[in-house]
C-alpha cells in the first residue's frame, strides 16, 4: 500500500459497440496522491486480472497529456475536474478519501463505445482528410524565410495548433458537436499567409464532412471551451463561421 | 558468413548524396501506380514517408496501433528541431553539424549517412512552414532559434514545447490529404505481428485489427518499418505506454540484422520517480537547460530546501566541470554527471536521486531585459520577477505547467527537481545508405534504424533524423530497389508463405493465452525493466551483465509459464497486446546486454564501468570497436555479431572534449 485514498468507483462496462453498457462499481485503496488517474486505473486492473476479471479498456498512450488518445469523462466532465489537463495529467490529489468517481467514456453518435472506456475517434481524421492541410507536396517549399509572418498571427496560428484531437469538446457539448475540433484546424491555416489560397474550399470541405459524421451544431454555450485541456478559444469558431459564410457566398 | 554491405556511394563526402540522387534508377509514373508500399508506425517517419511516397504516385497502405496516425510518440517531442540554415549568422553550416553529431555520438556513427542528414536539414524547415506548422517567430517575421546541447550554434527551430506536436501534425495533415484523395489506405488499432518474406524478399506483413483481433495479410513490393525505438524494454521510460520493439523484433527473426542493441540514450532531466505505482516518466525538454542551472547542495546530505540554500553552498557541477559547454554538455555527460553527485549522497528531494534545475537567475536576467527594453530605469524586485516570469512562461510555460501538475510543486518559485531517464534507442535494425535492412525490400526509418547518431544522440536531432528519412531519403532510395520490381505483379495473400505466416501468429497468440497463469503482465514487464536499468543502464559492468543474462532467461522461461492474460483472443484485448510486446522484450533485453557485454569500451550511451578516465570520461577504444556491431538472429539466445568497420575520412578521430 503506498498511499491512504480508498475510493469507490463507478464504471461504465460494455462489451462491445453491439451490446448495452452498465455501469459495474469497484472499491479501491491504498492509492497514492501522486498516482495519475490512469494510474489509479491500471491499480485496479492488475487486481481485477490477479481475481480473473476482464480489466477496463480505455485509451491512453503518452501518458504526458499530449497525444490526446485518453478519453475519461470523469464526475460528469471530460478529462475531470482539473481545467487545463488530460486525464492522464489529472492526479489523485485532486480527489478525497472515501469519494465515489464516476468514469463514462465520450457519449457522441459519432464516437461509437469500442469497448468499455474506448470511443471510435476515426471521425475526426476523416474531418482533416477532407481538407485539414495546405496542398503542398514535399520538395515544393521556397526557403522558410522568404515567408515573414506576423509575429502576432504566428502566435494565434500556434494556440489553435495546440488542439491534441482528444475529442473532449464533442464530449462536453450537449450537441455533441465538433465545431471547436474543425475551427481550430481551419483558424490555424487561414491565419498562415501559406494556407489562405486554399481557405475557402477548406471551410467548405471539412464542415461538410462534420456534418457527415453525425455531430451536432453549436449553440454558443461555450462547454467545449472551458473543458477542452489545451485551451482553444472559441474565437475559433467564430473565425470558422466567417470563412465559411464568405466561401459560401462568395462560391461560384 | 553474410557480408553486410553499406553501398556507401564512391566520391567526397560532399558530393555522394548529390551523385546517389542523379544516378539512382527512377520508377516513371505509370509504374508507380502499380507498386504497393506498407508503411508501419504512423510518426514523424512514417507519416512523412508515407505521404511523400504517395504523392509521388505510390499505392501506400499505413498501420498503427494507435486511433488515429496523430497519436504516434513523436508528438511529445518537446525542444525542437535542428537544421543547418545560419540563419543567426553565428557560423553554422552543414559540415558543423555533420560534425557535431559525428562527435556527439562519440565517432560511432557513418560519415556518409550523418552528412547527408546535415544536407537535407534546411530543406525539411521549408517543407515544414510550407505545410503551415507554426514555428516560433521573432518579431521581424522570421522564424526563432535557439541552442541544445552538444553545440555551440543556434541552429534548433521550435514550437514552445510543442514541437514533436506540430511537426507530427504536419506530416499528418500531408498524410490525411493522401488518405482523401485515395492514395492512402489507413489501418487504425491494427499491430504488426509479422513480416511474411517469399523468397528472400519482404513481400507483406499480417497485422492484427486490435478491435475484432482478426489477423489480416496484406501484400507490399516493399515494407517501411517506421515504429520508433525500444526504450520501454526498460519498464519506465519517457516513451508512450504502447511503445514497443515487436515489428523490428519480427523483422531481425526473418533476417534484418539489429545494430548496436546497447547504445540507448538516458536523458538528464525527466521528473524523477516518485513510487512504485509508476508507469512512465516524463521529460522535461533538454532547451531548459539553455536557460536553467543545474546544481546540488555542496554538502554531502543537505536536508534544507532549496531556497534556503545561500549561493556560495551550491555546487553548479557541470558548469564546474565542464567549462566550454556548461549546463549544455551532450545528454550522456549530464546524465553521469547527475548519477556521479547523487551516488556520492549529494541528491536532493525526499529519494535523494534528484539533482535541481533551476529558473532563479533566468528570470532575474529577463526581468532586467524587459526593464531595459520597457524604459524602467529603477524596476522594483517585484516588477523584475513578475516581467521575469513572463517571459520564462512565454518560452517554457507548458513544461512548467506539466512539472507542476505531475509534482504539485510550482517550478516558478522553487527549482524543478530532475534525474535522468530512459528516452531514446540509438540503435536500431541494421540499414544501409538507402535505409534497407539486411532483407532486401524491408526498410527501418526514423529511432527504429540506428544509422546516424552514433552511441548518443544529440538533442533536437531525432525530429530532424525522422523527418529527414521519410521526407526526402526514401523517396529517392526506395527506387533503386523498387525501379526492379516493375515486373512484379501484386501477389496473391492466399500463397503458402502468407497463410503460414499467419499460422504462426495464430499459434503465437493461443499459447499465450493459454498459459492461464498467475502474474499480469506488468509484473514480468517491471522486473526486466529492473534488471536492464540495474545493469544494463547508465552504468554497465562484464560481472552485472553476465548475471543479467541468465536472470533475463530464466525470466522468459517464468513468462511463458506463468503470465496471465484475461479477455479473449477474437476482442479488444490490450492485456493480449502488451503480453506480446513484452515477450519480445524479454528476447531484445537479453541481447542488449549481449552486445553491452561485447563492446570492451565506453562510448556514448554505453558505459562500462571498468573503461572510464582517471577524471570519470568514457574511455573509447577505437583500435578495437570502430565498428557497427549488427547481430544476426540465429535462433533462441543465440546471435551472431557481424561488424561494419566506421571509416572517418573526414573527421578526426579524438577524444570528446566539453570542457
Amino acid at each position: 500500500m503506498e498511499g491512504n485514498l480508498n475510493l469507490t468507483l463507478k464504471i461504465w462496462r460494455q462489451k462491445n459497440t453491439q451490446t448495452a453498457g452498465k455501469f459495474e462499481t469497484y472499491q479501491v485503496s491504498g492509492i497514492s496522491t501522486d498516482m495519475s488517474f490512469l494510474e489509479m486505473i491500471d491499480v485496479l486492473n492488475n487486481r481485477l486480472i490477479e481475481e480473473g476479471d476482464d480489466p477496463v479498456a480505455f485509451d491512453h498512450d503518452c501518458r504526458e497529456g499530449i497525444c490526446g488518445m485518453c478519453s475519461m469523462y470523469i464526475n460528469g466532465r471530460p478529462h475531470g475536474p482539473n481545467r487545463g489537463v488530460t486525464t492522464c495529467q489529472l492526479h489523485m490529489r485532486s480527489f478525497k478519501d472515501g469519494e465515489t468517481i464516476t468514469v463514462e467514456p465520450w457519449r457522441a453518435s459519432a464516437f461509437p463505445v469500442i469497448k468499455d472506456l474506448v470511443v471510435n475517434r476515426s471521425a475526426f481524421d476523416r474531418i482533416i482528410a477532407a481538407g485539414g492541410f495546405i496542398s503542398v507536396n514535399t520538395g515544393n517549399a521556397q526557403d522558410a524565410n522568404n515567408l515573414p509572418i506576423n509575429k502576432d498571427n504566428a502566435d494565434d496560428a500556434f494556440a489553435a495548433a495546440a488542439c491534441i484531437g482528444c475529442g473532449a469538446c464533442v464530449a462536453a457539448c450537449k450537441n455533441a458537436s465538433a465545431m471547436l475540433f474543425t475551427s481550430a484546424k481551419i483558424s490555424q491555416l487561414a491565419l498562415l499567409p501559406q494556407g489562405q489560397i486554399e481557405a475557402a474550399t477548406r471551410a467548405q470541405a471539412m464542415v461538410a464532412q462534420m456534418d457527415e459524421e453525425g455531430f451536432g451544431a453549436c449553440s454558443n454555450t461555450g462547454a467545449c471551451e472551458a473543458e477542452c485541456p489545451k485551451g482553444i478559444s472559441i474565437e475559433n469558431i467564430a473565425r470558422m463561421n466567417r470563412e465559411y459564410f464568405s466561401a459560401t457566398f462568395s462560391s461560384k | 558468413m553474410t557480408k553486410i554491405d553499406a553501398k556507401i556511394p564512391d566520391g567526397n563526402l560532399a558530393e555522394k548524396w548529390t551523385k546517389f540522387k542523379s544516378s539512382v534508377p527512377l520508377v516513371n509514373p505509370s509504374n508507380k501506380r502499380n507498386l504497393e508500399i506498407i508503411v508501419i508506425g504512423s510518426g514523424l517517419a512514417g507519416s512523412s514517408a508515407a505521404a511523400s511516397l504517395a504523392e509521388l504516385g505510390y499505392k501506400v497502405k499505413v498501420f498503427c496501433f494507435q486511433d488515429s496516425p496523430r497519436r504516434a510518440h513523436s508528438i511529445a517531442a518537446q525542444g525542437g528541431i535542428n537544421a543547418s540554415k545560419n540563419y543567426q549568422n553565428d557560423g553554422d553550416s552543414v559540415y558543423r553539424l555533420f560534425y557535431d553529431t559525428i562527435k556527439g555520438g562519440d565517432y560511432r556513427s557513418r560519415e556518409a549517412n550523418v552528412h547527408r542528414l546535415a544536407e537535407v536539414s534546411g530543406s525539411i524547415i521549408d517543407q515544414c512552414v510550407a505545410q503551415g506548422v507554426p514555428f516560433a517567430r521573432e518579431y521581424g517575421g522570421l522564424l526563432s532559434n535557439r541552442s541544445f546541447g552538444g553545440t555551440q550554434v543556434q541552429r534548433t527551430f521550435y514550437a514552445a514545447g510543442q514541437t514533436g506536436q506540430q511537426l507530427l501534425l504536419g506530416a499528418y495533415s500531408a498524410l490525411q490529404r493522401q488518405v482523401g484523395m485515395g492514395n492512402v489506405k489507413l489501418y487504425t488499432r491494427h499491430e504488426m505481428q509479422d513480416v511474411v518474406t517469399i523468397d528472400g524478399k519482404a513481400r507483406g506483413i499480417i497485422a492484427r485489427d486490435s478491435v475484432s483481433g482478426a489477423l489480416e495479410r496484406h501484400f507490399g513490393h516493399a515494407v517501411l518499418l517506421c515504429t520508433g525505438g525500444y526504450g520501454n524494454v526498460f519498464y519506465l521510460s519517457t516513451n508512450a505506454m504502447g511503445s514497443n520493439v515487436t515489428a523490428a523484433w519480427k523483422a531481425h527473426k526473418k533476417g534484418a540484422f539489429f545494430a548496436n542493441p546497447c547504445y540507448t540514450q538516458i536523458h538528464p532531466t525527466c521528473i524523477p520517480v516518485s513510487g512504485d505505482h509508476q508507469s512512465k516518466l516524463t521529460l522535461m525538454s533538454e532547451s531548459l537547460r539553455n536557460d536553467g542551472r543545474i546544481w546540488v547542495p555542496k554538502k554531502e546530505n543537505d536536508t534544507r530546501k532549496a531556497n534556503e540554500i545561500p549561493e556560495d553552498e551550491r555546487d553548479y557541477y557541470l558548469e564546474r566541470r565542464y567549462p566550454a559547454f556548461g549546463n549544455l554538455v551532450p545528454r550522456d555527460i549530464a546524465s553521469r554527471a547527475a548519477k556521479e553527485r547523487c551516488d556520492a549522497g549529494f541528491g536532493v528531494g525526499s529519494s535523494k536521486m534528484a539533482v535541481y534545475l533551476d529558473y532563479a537567475a533566468a528570470i532575474i536576467r529577463y526581468g532586467k531585459g524587459e526593464a531595459n527594453k520597457h524604459n524602467m530605469y529603477s524596476p522594483t524586485d517585484e516588477e523584475i520577477q513578475s516581467m521575469g516570469k513572463a517571459v520564462v512562461k512565454e518560452k517554457y510555460g507548458n513544461l512548467f505547467d506539466m512539472y507542476k501538475q505531475i509534482t504539485g510543486e510550482d517550478p516558478y518559485a522553487v527549482p524543478m527537481r530532475i534525474y535522468p531517464a530512459v528516452h531514446y534507442t540509438m540503435g536500431g535494425l541494421w540499414v544501409d545508405y538507402n535505409l534497407m535492412t539486411t532483407v532486401p525490400g524491408l526498410y527501418a526509418l526514423g529511432e527504429a534504424n540506428f544509422s546516424d547518431h552514433g552511441a548518443n544522440r544529440l538533442g533536437a536531432s531525432a525530429l530532424m533524423q525522422g523527418l529527414a528519412d521519410g521526407y526526402f531519403v526514401i523517396p529517392y532510395t526506395i527506387g533503386a530497389y523498387l525501379a526492379a520490381e516493375i515486373r512484379t505483379p501484386s501477389m496473391s495473400t492466399d500463397s503458402e508463405d502468407f497463410v503460414k505466416a499467419e499460422k504462426a501468429v495464430r499459434d503465437r497468440l493461443e499459447t499465450l493465452m493459454n498459459i492461464k497463469g498467475s502474474k499480469p503482465v506488468d509484473y514480468f514487464h517491471k522486473r526486466l525493466g529492473k534488471i536492464m536499468w540495474d545493469e544494463c543502464g547508465m552504468a554497465r559492468s562484464e560481472k552485472g551483465l553476465k548475471a543479467s543474462i541468465k536472470e533475463i532467461q530464466a525470466l522468459q522461461k517464468e513468462f511463458w509459464s506463468d503470465v496471465k492474460i484475461p479477455g479473449e483472443i477474437d476482442n479488444l484485448n490490450p492485456e493480449l497486446e502488451k503480453a506480446g510486446r513484452v515477450a519480445d522484450f524479454l528476447e531484445l533485453g537479453e541481447l542488449m546486454c549481449i552486445d553491452a557485454l561485447d563492446r570492451d569500451e565506453s562510448c556514448g550511451g554505453h558505459f562500462r564501468l571498468e573503461y572510464q578516465t582517471e577524471d570519470g570520461e568514457a574511455l573509447r577504444d577505437d583500435v578495437k570497436y570502430a565498428y557497427v556491431a549488427a547481430w544476426e538472429y540465429e535462433k533462441q539466445s543465440i546471435f551472431k555479431l557481424h561488424k561494419e568497420e566506421l571509416k572517418y575520412e573526414n573527421i578526426k578521430i579524438a577524444q570528446r572534449s566539453y570542457k
